[in-house]
């Protein structure tokens, strides 16, 4: 038996194929979507990972750092390296701000026109395995020094050699990185822990300068014949001794709860394992995206399949003549279902490639992370062909309630 | 008459055939007791006006319209007695009946060739089968030059014959051919008849030709004139078919 879809989508395949390519185009905004949910779990899982920390510890009662603010006085962590089953315990700090490069924009002479929104990251200098370094690098080094160097992740546009300005101060890009991003997708950039600190909590010129008039006013910081106290006061108030959280790897064959549950109780913070982060991040900070995604992708499922219906609809009644011949000549309707089904399928297969390939191709242009799994794909695609065989019911029950008398004039 | 009945009673065979639409004061008797028969081989003219019972009558001799009484054998297979008798009407359309149309209505994404061998495909035939019969019978109507051609690129003409071929092709016992002559002109109408009455003969079939068309009425040798949902038999002047 020939295939009468077949043979129908060959003889219009124009029609067909230019409507598969927009159904096409739909079904590619549908598996980006699905992509843009995927990237922002992936970018959690690397904010993670490039923690390179088996626990978090933060203000207590906080679920810092990410998901709130935390503030840490800097020499907690010393007392931490001192528990059983802790390797190496770190600061961090993090803060997401504007920076931009010193050198000029070549298209605009601006330098502003390259400032990028990113997430700078405080951490201990000492190269590579230290918590808060990245993992990986793929130019130049990581920071070895105590002051003005930066590693910037590779999309954020700077260059190596190239120098930063992060509020006050200049900073060299001494290496580069690929995939450190922050949870809402901001590129990082790390800076010494030091230089970090100052950049969070370093007010400006005229905000020092009012508030050591104040100070000075205060005659519980001014006492006559003490001048010490102020210039005390003044020194606290112009240093930043806090940290947003301490990262803290441990020991081979520690477990990971009972390391936090001694930090708890004996040192009164918040510590969480990897899997409670996790769970912080997913199903705090990107929940409501997530949703957000998935409302899309309902809609965007149901305005395909109401397009495949209506089409499938349209070509099926553009044909009702010959499928009054086809049931009379004795076409069982079994057959006359099938040729419908198969062209909705076949209008669904090419809108799936269509849109496969197109989400492929756009997907690199989308400023955030948009990771396309396999996995999706497949699903993917058997939703597009339970959709297609959905909307051919309607056009099936129109073709098969047409009277083969029609095909007989009177 | 009742022995012209006996006489063709292999082609089809109508007694007292009935029709009535709708019910109580809005009934209407479309077929008041139709007497028809038909011989193998034989093309016969069903001519009337309009609203006389015409279609009403190739609707029921074509099984898609459930007569209201009467009997209908085919062959000598009983196939309506006051209910029908078989119970696969589309099987019964598809291989013991042939339709040829007004407009030939060929499936247009489907060659020529694979019309006419689309009806052996859909009883089961194998596909080189089906073509091999479809070949022969485009060759028979002089048409197999055209038989990779699609529907749109044949002339009204050609179309119609491969109608005719579509129609033939499961060699049906009837046909029915409703006005086909009706979008040609003279010359070629004629030419249709002749090829319906050459084919009539050659595969032993009975033709049942509906038309309003009065260039074709002349090459009937027997008509049926219907009026008021009754049928009447008469000569007709055979003529033009040499």
């Amino acid at each position: 038996m020939i295939s009468l879809a077949g043979r129908d989508i060959l003889h219009g395949w124009g029609k067909f194929v230019f409507t598969g390519i927009g159904l096409g185009l739909l079904i590619g905004v549908t598996l980006s979507m699905a992509g843009i949910y995927r990237g922002m779990v992936d970018d959690a899982e690397v904010l993670l990972d490039n923690s390179g920390a088996d626990l978090w510890a933060v203000q207590k009662d906080t679920l810092g750092p990410y998901a709130e603010p935390s503030n840490l006085a800097d020499d907690l962590y010393r007392s931490l390296q001192t528990l059983p089953g802790v390797a190496r315990a770190a600061n961090v700090t993090y803060l997401t701000m504007q920076v931009s490069p010193l050198t000029d924009d070549p298209a605009t002479g601006d330098p502003n026109a390259r400032a990028r929104r990113a997430m700078v990251v405080g951490v201990v200098p000492g190269g590579f395995g230290e918590p808060g370094q990245p993992e990986s690098l793929v130019a130049g080094r990581h920071l070895t020094r105590g002051h003005y160097e930066a590693v910037a992740d590779i999309s954020t546009g700077f260059r190596l050699g190239e120098q930063l300005r992060i509020r006050r101060h200049a900073y060299r890009v001494v290496g580069l990185t690929r995939r450190a991003v922050s949870s809402g997708g901001d590129p990082m950039v790390f800076i010494p822990l030091k230089d970090a600190q100052e950049a969070q909590f370093l007010k400006d010129n005229d905000a020092i300068v009012a508030q050591r008039r104040r100070s000075a006013a205060n005659p519980a910081f001014n006492r006559p014949g003490q001048p010490q106290v102020l210039d005390a006061v003044l020194a606290a108030q112009t240093q930043s001794n806090s940290v947003n959280a301490i990262l803290v790897r441990l020991t081979p064959h520690a477990y990971p709860d009972q390391v936090a549950a001694d930090i708890r109780r004996w040192k009164h913070l918040s510590v969480y394992t990897r899997a409670e982060m996790n769970e912080i991040l997913q199903a705090k900070l990107i929940a409501t995206s997530a949703r957000q995604i998935f409302m899309f992708l309902v809609i965007l499922s149901v305005v395909s399949a109401a397009i495949v219906a209506f089409i499938i609809y349209t070509l099926t009644l553009g044909k009702i003549r010959e499928i009054a011949v086809l049931k009379l000549i004795g076409t069982r309707n079994r057959t006359i279902a099938g040729m419908i089904l198969q062209q909705a399928i076949g209008l669904g297969v090419i809108g799936f490639i269509v849109g496969k390939t197109v989400a492929t191709l756009w997907a690199p242009v989308f400023p955030k992370y948009v990771l396309l799994l396999p996995g999706d794909a497949a699903r993917g695609f058997l939703i597009v062909v339970i959709i297609c065989v959905l909307a051919s019911l309607v056009a099936i029950r129109a073709a098969l309630r047409v009277d083969p008398a029609e095909a007989i004039g009177g | 008459m009742a022995e012209l009945m006996t006489e063709r009673a292999q082609g089809i065979r109508i007694e007292g055939l009935r029709k009535r639409y709708g019910r109580g004061d809005t009934a209407v008797d479309a077929l008041r007791g139709v007497d028809m028969a038909v011989a193998p081989g034989e093309v016969v003219g069903l001519v009337g006006p309009s609203g006389s019972g015409k279609s009403t009558l190739l609707k029921c001799l074509g099984a898609v319209i459930e007569p209201s009484g009467g009997r209908m054998t085919l062959g000598d297979t009983s196939i309506y007695d006051e209910g029908w008798r078989i119970p696969d009407l589309r099987a019964l359309r598809r291989d013991k009946i042939g339709f040829v149309f007004q407009a030939p209505y060929l499936i247009p994404f489907l060659d020529v060739t694979d019309n006419v061998a689309l009806l052996p495909m859909l009883a089961g035939r194998p596909n080189g089968e089906s073509r091999e019969r479809a070949r022969e019978l485009l060759a028979a109507l002089d048409v197999a030059h055209r038989a990779r051609a699609m529907p749109s690129q044949l002339s009204g003409g050609e179309q119609q014959r491969v109608a005719i071929a579509r129609a033939l092709v499961n060699r049906p016992p009837v046909i029915l051919a409703d006005e086909p002559t009706a979008p040609l002109d003279s010359e070629r109408a004629l030419a249709v008849i002749r090829i319906l009455n050459r084919m009539a003969r050659q595969y032993q079939t009975a033709v049942i030709v509906v038309t309003h068309d009065e260039k074709i009425i002349p090459t009937f040798e027997r008509i049926y004139h219907i009026r008021d949902g009754r049928t009447h038999e008469e000569a007709g002047e055979g003529r033009g078919l040499e």
